[in-house]
């Protein structure tokens, strides 16, 4: 089967390795036999609203971030119906935030967002750097865990009501405060949580792959693979966030 | 504020404990009198530094401050005596304890980390400032790049018609902190058959400095560093005052290039590899020239010198040799795979990759290094370090055969493996991070290959 990830603004939104998770998708389907297509969407480009099965949008530098800022924007309403129609989204740091409703800086100037979250962010007077791990549950009574490192001056608050994407077991997370990390809203996807992602957490990316699959009328299931590296990698990037994670 | 003690009284306290401390074999003694020092009277630096008769000059990058800071003291060495940071201890305390250890000395030459450079201007008052490059680093411990390169604006901005400032053309960010300076030299690259195809996937510095439009390079060299110009508003890379030309690399051995300042041109031999060093030696020919040096001494001076530890010094362990790389962001890991293949790909590497705060606790910017040619050469790759397993799945994601990846992660066990893999006469190429080169030279050297670092300062 060929899946398709529109990756947005690859060049310009890139700043955390982003192009890990982007490859860790494409070899674990290679693997399974499906061939993963990328499809590079940036300034100026239209969203399709059909054939994307995966959106990725990563991380940037407060430049880059302002720079992109009033084309997503403007693309709100064609990644809307494009996840309507089922597509799965993995925002990570600097994409999160922009599917906000907002980002506030400093300054107090605000940056407006997408709307897609229920969430808005307002930059604090220190980073919040380190590692973290959290729990979540995307099927239930599926509990996994995900490990990554956070590095975001910005604290990011749900309104009542929405979903995060898991709860903090170390580290900071959205606020530091709330105990609670990142925003799901059905197969859409928002995390702090780089490193990259993926490589040291393959059940997420396996999870994206199976949305991905169901959607084109497939069926979901994918072989098992020797995970013996990633399990590793993901113990000891856990171990970090219990070591020395959401300290200010 | 301390209560004041004579500077004499300071200076001796700390100068006892740097003996102390080198006695206790705890580094060579590199900071702790600094720190010492910086305790009982921070203003003593300051006092220090204006006993420097010929004043002092300031070395600052991402990427390179320790070679070409070595450089500048092996062209400037045989005129001057120097107060130099060789061991490579770039913090404020740092500059302290050289200038406390360097009696007599008549000029100051200091490498400074990005972060602690403004402080360095304030205190040290340098009568050169050197600032070479700025990419994408260990962004848990310095924040982005435009912070870092908004910070030195206000150092600069704040220093007088006094201090000259060194800068490089070809970094967009770096040339437009020279254009706020009064006195600024540029210097830059100017061979186009040595431009990349395109930019790096890492390249940082993209958008105008002016106005954000993509860049339009005539020649990209090294990363984001080129010759660029802004389509939309004409901002372009300034007119260079010192240029290498006529470039020749000569594969892991060595690099050639004519040096063109002030309308004379010299032929330059350098033993180093790779078009990063002939940046670093331009930066360095750049700030010897302003502080009084002839071209005659730079082309002596580069021609004698040689790599230290880590930075591609060659050492024979019995039948086979060892070449250290020191890698620690993506663009400098870029430049050591280019010059790596460029020589030959190596068959075997051990790679190590640790996340103390040196290394930077983040360990992301592996997957925005190119390791891809390094990759397509390799039959054994040996991953080692405190994040050995996170290396060994960048491998695998980017294609290396999973058996041909070893996670061994400690790394005097990995370094035995590596030589186990090497055939006899073979080299072995190390590729380390920070704190993993230092862990892995104190290995080398207790098996006496190596000297330590505080004789080689000597
Ligand atoms: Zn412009």
């Amino acid at each position: 089967m060929k899946l398709v990830v529109g990756h947005l603004y690859p060049d310009y939104l890139n700043i955390y390795a982003d192009r890990g998770n982007i490859a860790v998708l494409a070899r674990r389907a290679a693997w399974r036999g499906h061939e993963l297509e990328v499809r590079p969407l940036s300034v100026g480009d239209e969203i399709p609203r059909e054939g994307v099965d995966i959106f990725y949008v990563g991380g940037g530098q407060d430049r880059e971030q302002a720079l992109v800022a009033p084309d997503f924007a403007a693309k709100g309403g064609a990644l809307r119906v494009a996840l309507d129609r089922g597509a799965a989204l993995l925002a990570v740091c600097g994409g999160y935030q922009l599917l906000g409703r907002f980002y506030r800086d400093t300054n107090g100037v605000e940056q407006p967002g997408l709307g897609l979250f229920a969430h808005e962010t307002v930059a604090g007077e220190t980073r919040m750097i380190g590692d973290v791990l959290l729990e979540c549950e995307l099927e239930p009574g599926e509990r996994r865990t995900l490990a990554g490192f956070e590095n975001h001056a910005g604290r990011t608050r749900l309104d009542p009501g929405a979903t995060p994407l898991g709860r903090v077991v170390a580290g900071f997370g959205n606020d530091g405060e709330s105990g609670y990390e990142g925003c799901r809203l059905g197969l859409a996807l928002g995390t702090y949580l780089h490193g990259p992602l993926l490589p040291r957490n393959p059940w997420l990316a396996d999870w994206l792959l199976a949305r991905a699959l169901e959607r084109r009328g497939e069926s979901p299931d994918l072989a098992p693979l020797p995970d013996d590296l990633e399990r590793e990698a993901h113990e000891v990037a856990a171990r970090r966030a219990h070591e020395r994670g959401g300290r200010a | 504020m301390s209560p004041r003690i004579p500077l004499g009284l300071e200076v001796a306290a700390a100068r006892a404990a740097a003996g102390l401390s080198r006695l206790a074999r705890r580094g060579g003694g590199t900071t702790i009198p600094g720190k010492l020092l910086w305790k009982l009277d921070p203003g003593a630096i300051d006092h220090l530094a204006a006993r420097l008769p010929r004043g002092a000059a300031l070395i600052s990058a991402t990427n390179g401050k320790t070679t070409t800071a070595a450089m500048v003291a092996a062209i400037l060495g045989g005129r001057y005596r120097l107060a130099h940071n060789s061991s490579g201890a770039n913090l404020v305390s740092g500059v302290a304890s050289t200038l406390l250890a360097a009696r007599g000395a008549e000029l100051g030459l200091f490498e400074v980390d990005e972060g602690a450079l403004p402080e360095v201007v304030r205190r040290v008052r340098p009568r050169a400032i050197c600032l070479g490059n700025l990419f994408r680093d260990q962004l848990d411990r310095y924040g982005e790049l435009e912070r870092v390169a908004d910070r030195w604006r206000a150092a600069v901005t704040a220093v007088g018609p006094e201090t000259t400032l060194v800068v490089n053309a070809d970094d967009p960010q770096v040339g437009d902190v020279g254009r706020i300076a009064v006195q600024a030299v540029a210097f830059g690259l100017d061979d186009i058959r040595h431009a990349q195809p395109a930019l790096q996937h890492a390249a940082d510095s993209k958008w105008c400095v002016a106005c954000g439009t993509p860049y339009r390079y005539a020649a990209a060299y090294v990363g984001h560093l080129g010759d660029y110009r802004c389509p939309s508003c004409g901002h372009a890379r300034p007119p260079l005052d010192v240029a290498a030309r006529e470039i020749e690399l000569d594969g892991l051995e060595g690099t050639r290039f004519a040096l063109v300042a002030g309308g004379e041109t010299r032929r330059i031999e350098l033993r180093l590899p790779g078009l990063y060093n002939v940046y670093n030696a331009l930066a360095a020919s750049a700030l010897a020239l302003t502080l009084g040096a002839t071209l005659a001494d730079v082309q002596e001076g580069l021609g004698r010198f040689t790599a230290a530890f880590g930075r591609f010094e060659r050492i024979a362990i019995g039948d086979r040799r060892l070449l250290v790389l020191l890698i620690k962001n993506p663009a400098g890991a870029n430049e050591a795979v280019r010059t790596l293949v460029a020589g030959g790909a190596p068959r075997v590497a051990v790679i190590a990759l640790n996340d103390a705060i040196a290394d930077g606790q983040d360990v992301s910017w592996i997957w925005d290094v190119d390791f891809e040619p390094l990759l397509a050469g390799l039959e054994h790759v040996v991953a080692t370090g405190s994040r050995a397993a996170e290396l060994a799945l960048r491998f695998k994601y980017g294609g290396l055969d999973e058996g041909a990846v070893e996670v061994v992660p400690g790394l005097e066990r990995a370094l035995d493996r590596g030589l186990e893999l090497t055939p006899s006469q073979g080299e072995l190429v190390v590729l380390p991070t920070y704190t993993a080169m230092l862990a892995l030279r104190k290995i080398v050297a207790e098996r006496g290959f190596v000297r330590q670092y505080w004789e080689r300062a000597a």
